[in-house]
């Protein structure tokens, strides 16, 4: 009889192992600040700190993925993984496909960066990276679009010569430009474009995404969102 | 909701700037897919006859090279083949594109070189050169004895021995193989705006389209097979043609010993 | 690595380097050498199985047999690796799955594409979402390896079609006079016979292969074209102790000797096995080999 009962405790034991399903979640690892690989070869950067924060206050078990930024959508509702936290913007056609949690970055600039502040951005040509928001935002406008497969290209490309200017998420550019020694620049005004940085996932995921939504929640009302965006993108950095 | 003619007539050929300037943004039809891979197909294909007619006679000349007794002839031919057969077509265009950069720095004349039509071009035109060469230099070797000896024996020497004898029988034997370097010459294509050359105003190759359908429908099981369907099309016709040819070069064999044009993946990148 | 790296913005030139190229990310970029060199070991006998099923459906009797193996290889060698990689992954990924959940989970009403979502019962997962990290990578290698293994079957497989057909008839005729059967002909005289005929095309086909193997990020294996561009990007101070410029020349040019050699390296070992193949065998290969040998 002892037996026995041991056996269904261990028989709860393991379906509770089963229903607490590590959460994967897919990241591109290559857009300082949000996220990277540092110098000893880990995940690093504002979204990987956020995102362990997120799943301690979920209490859930995280593990992260790597996965191409050009099929991270189709891997995810493919079940591959569970959440993209990769920087990803949250726009009305990515929202039909997948669901956003609510933004954990309040909707930022994409700015223009230049080797002179008078750069024709409206009619010069402009650089972007292959399907970003930014690029969709080019091609509409008047100037002349020319994409790159990598955000690094499209910086080298204003370096060289080849593009009059880069258009990309301004959190991404302003170390590039701190850095550069007065080679880069801003240029134009900047665009507001998206709603914010949101964390994806599977429409059919409501359950995952009410924990999350919560959790983010909690960190917007005591400050420590607000503490950690400024950690990572600086004080001119738009909080909440 | 445009009809499907009208789709066409606006897109047809956007992939080199002709038509309504905005891509599809939403929305999007199985027709509007099928029509801007294949307007991007126009550049999968000026790409691959470029590369091939030119490419053509480079091969041959590098060819003869490879097969020279004196080694000033041979070395380099054989360097260059070594060097373009031995690294991925990536790479290539990877250090094409720098070393264009840099040119183009220095002078205004080489402008054009970073622009796909040219620079991605050159790149393919050196590429399958090598690998061309190499099938014609194999070839070369296999020319039987006594269609070399017969030109003696006619007095033939120099240019004219090479124009009559040799080149004729050379193109006899590599052709089977030198079909599927152009076949793998089209799809070596797909790369160009893919991984090497920025695409200006969103006019690209059939992968660069059909990768904008998967990127903004997010289903990848749709675009993707259109391209291939596309490519598979490309190949037939390739075949098709190189076949013709093949029967040119073999018209005067009795015609059971004229070899069938068996597309074997002899030399591919 | 070393016990002065702490501060590299302090070290002179030399000493900055061997910290820098024995950081945590230069170990993986490392790494993905071997990963390649693995896969590659891997992938060339798989692909020459399904070469060989794919060759030997085509030389089928049976009709729907041979085309079925001529479909596959003129449909395959068709498109563009490009092509093919862009999305086979995830639908490999998602019929081993469906399989998997018509077997495990036969209870199971809930529709498995909701909308774009395709989700099938937890049990069916591949692998399960409670396994390890490695488990998961070890299926992303496997997904890599059966993809490739696909491509480059298809030609394999007209190589080695071609291979058979070229074994000469008489000996297929002798064989068939001492009275073996269609089986044992197969087995014993046309397979150890076609490999000489086929291994010229086939050593072309490792060298493809090779060549094929920058596409592997596509299949999302981290390999040392993705670790190249990671690594030769631009780096900020701001979030790397080894800030530097724009790189990627210096890293793909180490791509390239390391693609060179690779590929000298097969040439001088795909020769010496050509050598041995010609041995005694009623070729022009073999032929020379008579007359030096004699000479």
């Amino acid at each position: 009889m002892k037996k026995l009962i041991l056996s269904t405790a261990a028989l709860a034991l393991t379906a509770g192992f089963a229903m607490a399903d590590t959460v994967r979640m897919g990241t591109e690892g290559a857009y300082p600040p949000y996220n990277f690989i540092n110098d000893a070869g880990n995940l690093d950067g504002f979204e990987i700190v956020l995102g362990n924060e997120l799943c301690k206050r979920a209490s859930l078990t995280c593990e992260w993925v790597k996965n191409d930024w050009d099929s991270i959508i189709p891997n995810l509702v493919s079940g591959n993984y569970d959440t993209i936290i990769a920087g990803m913007s949250i726009t009305d056609e990515r929202d039909e496909v997948i669901d956003f949690t609510q933004n954990y970055i309040p909707p930022a600039d994409s700015a223009y960066v230049a080797t002179s502040a008078d750069a024709d951005v409206a009619g010069g040509v402009v650089a972007a990276q292959t399907a970003t928001i930014q690029a969709g935002y080019i091609a509409e406008s008047g100037a002349a679009l020319i994409e790159f497969a990598t955000p690094e290209e499209t910086v080298a490309a204003v370096r060289n010569g080849e593009a009059d200017a880069v258009f990309a998420d301004k959190d991404y550019l302003a170390p590039l430009v701190d850095e550069s020694g007065g080679e880069l620049v801003w240029a134009g005004a900047d665009v507001p474009l998206g709603g914010g940085v949101g964390m994806g996932l599977r429409e059919s995921d409501g359950e995952l995404k009410a924990k999350f939504n919560a959790a983010i929640d909690s960190m917007k009302a005591d400050g420590t969102l607000n503490a950690l965006i400024i950690e990572w993108f600086g004080e001119n950095a738009a909080t909440y | 909701m445009k009809t499907c003619a009208q789709t066409v007539s606006d897109y047809a050929f956007r992939a080199i700037g002709y038509g309504e300037r905005l891509l599809p943004r939403s929305d999007f039809t199985i027709c509007e897919q099928f029509t801007l891979i294949g307007s991007g197909m126009i550049w999968n294909i000026y790409f691959g006859v470029i590369a091939l007619c030119t490419g053509f006679f480079f091969a041959v000349a590098l060819a003869v090279g490879k097969s020279s007794e004196r080694w000033i002839y041979r070395r380099p031919s054989e360097l260059f083949i070594f060097l373009f057969r031995g690294s991925p077509l990536f790479i290539q265009f990877f250090f094409a594109y720098f070393f264009f950069l840099s040119l183009k720095k220095n002078y205004a004349f080489f402008d054009p070189l970073t622009a796909a039509w040219l620079g991605a071009v050159i790149v393919l035109f050196l590429n399958t050169a090598a690998y061309s060469a190499e099938i014609f230099y194999g070839a070369l070797r296999s020319i039987p004895k006594g269609d070399t000896e017969a030109a003696d024996a006619y007095g033939l020497t120099g240019w004219s021995r090479f124009r009559r004898i040799i080149f004729p029988t050379m193109m006899r034997l590599a052709w089977p193989a030198y079909t599927n370097e152009a076949i793998f010459l089209f799809h070596a294509t797909a790369l160009v705006f893919f991984s090497a050359f920025p695409a200006r105003g969103q006019k690209g190759d059939a992968l660069y389209y059909a990768s904008y359908f998967a990127d903004k429908t997010f289903n990848p099981f749709v675009p993707y097979p259109i391209l291939a369907f596309y490519f598979i099309l490309l190949t037939l016709v390739v075949i098709g043609i190189f076949g013709v040819v093949n029967r040119q070069l073999n018209r005067h064999l009795p015609q059971a010993a004229v070899p069938k044009l068996r597309v074997r993946p002899n030399l591919i990148r | 690595m070393f016990s002065y790296c702490a501060d590299p913005s302090t070290l002179d030139t030399f000493r900055w380097l061997t910290c820098y190229l024995t950081t945590g990310v230069h170990m993986s970029f490392y790494k993905s050498f071997l990963l390649v060199l693995a896969l590659l070991a891997v992938t060339a006998p798989v692909a020459l199985s399904f070469g060989f099923l794919g060759a030997m459906s085509a030389r089928s009797p049976m009709k729907p047999v041979s085309w079925l193996g001529k479909g596959y290889i003129a449909i395959v060698r068709g498109v563009p690796d490009i092509a093919f990689f862009l999305f086979f992954v995830i639908a490999l990924d998602q019929s081993f799955e469906l399989i998997k959940h018509n077997i495990v989970c036969p209870d199971w009403t809930d529709p498995i594409r909701q909308g774009n979502d395709f989700l099938v019962c937890p049990q069916a997962k591949v692998p399960l979402g409670t396994s390890p990290e490695y488990v998961h990578q070890l299926y992303g290698f496997l997904l890599a390896v059966i993809t490739f293994a696909i491509v480059f079957g298809a030609f394999a497989a007209n190589v080695l079609y071609g291979g058979m057909q070229a074994v000469p008839r008489a000996q297929l005729e002798t064989a068939e006079a001492y009275g073996m059967t269609r089986r044992q002909t197969f087995w014993r005289v046309l397979v150890p016979q076609m490999w000489v005929y086929a291994l010229p095309g086939l050593s072309n086909l490792w060298m493809v292969l090779i060549k094929a193997t920058p596409l592997l990020f596509l299949l999302g294996i981290e390999d040392i074209v993705y670790w190249a561009r990671e690594l030769g990007g631009t780096k900020t101070s701001k979030f790397s102790a080894y800030p530097h410029p724009d790189w990627r020349m210096w890293y793909f040019l180490f791509l390239l000797i390391f693609y060179l050699s690779f590929t000298k390296v097969s040439e001088v070992v795909l020769e010496r096995v050509m050598r041995r193949l010609n041995k005694g065998q009623a070729t022009s290969g073999g032929e020379a080999m008579r007359k030096e040998a004699s000479a």
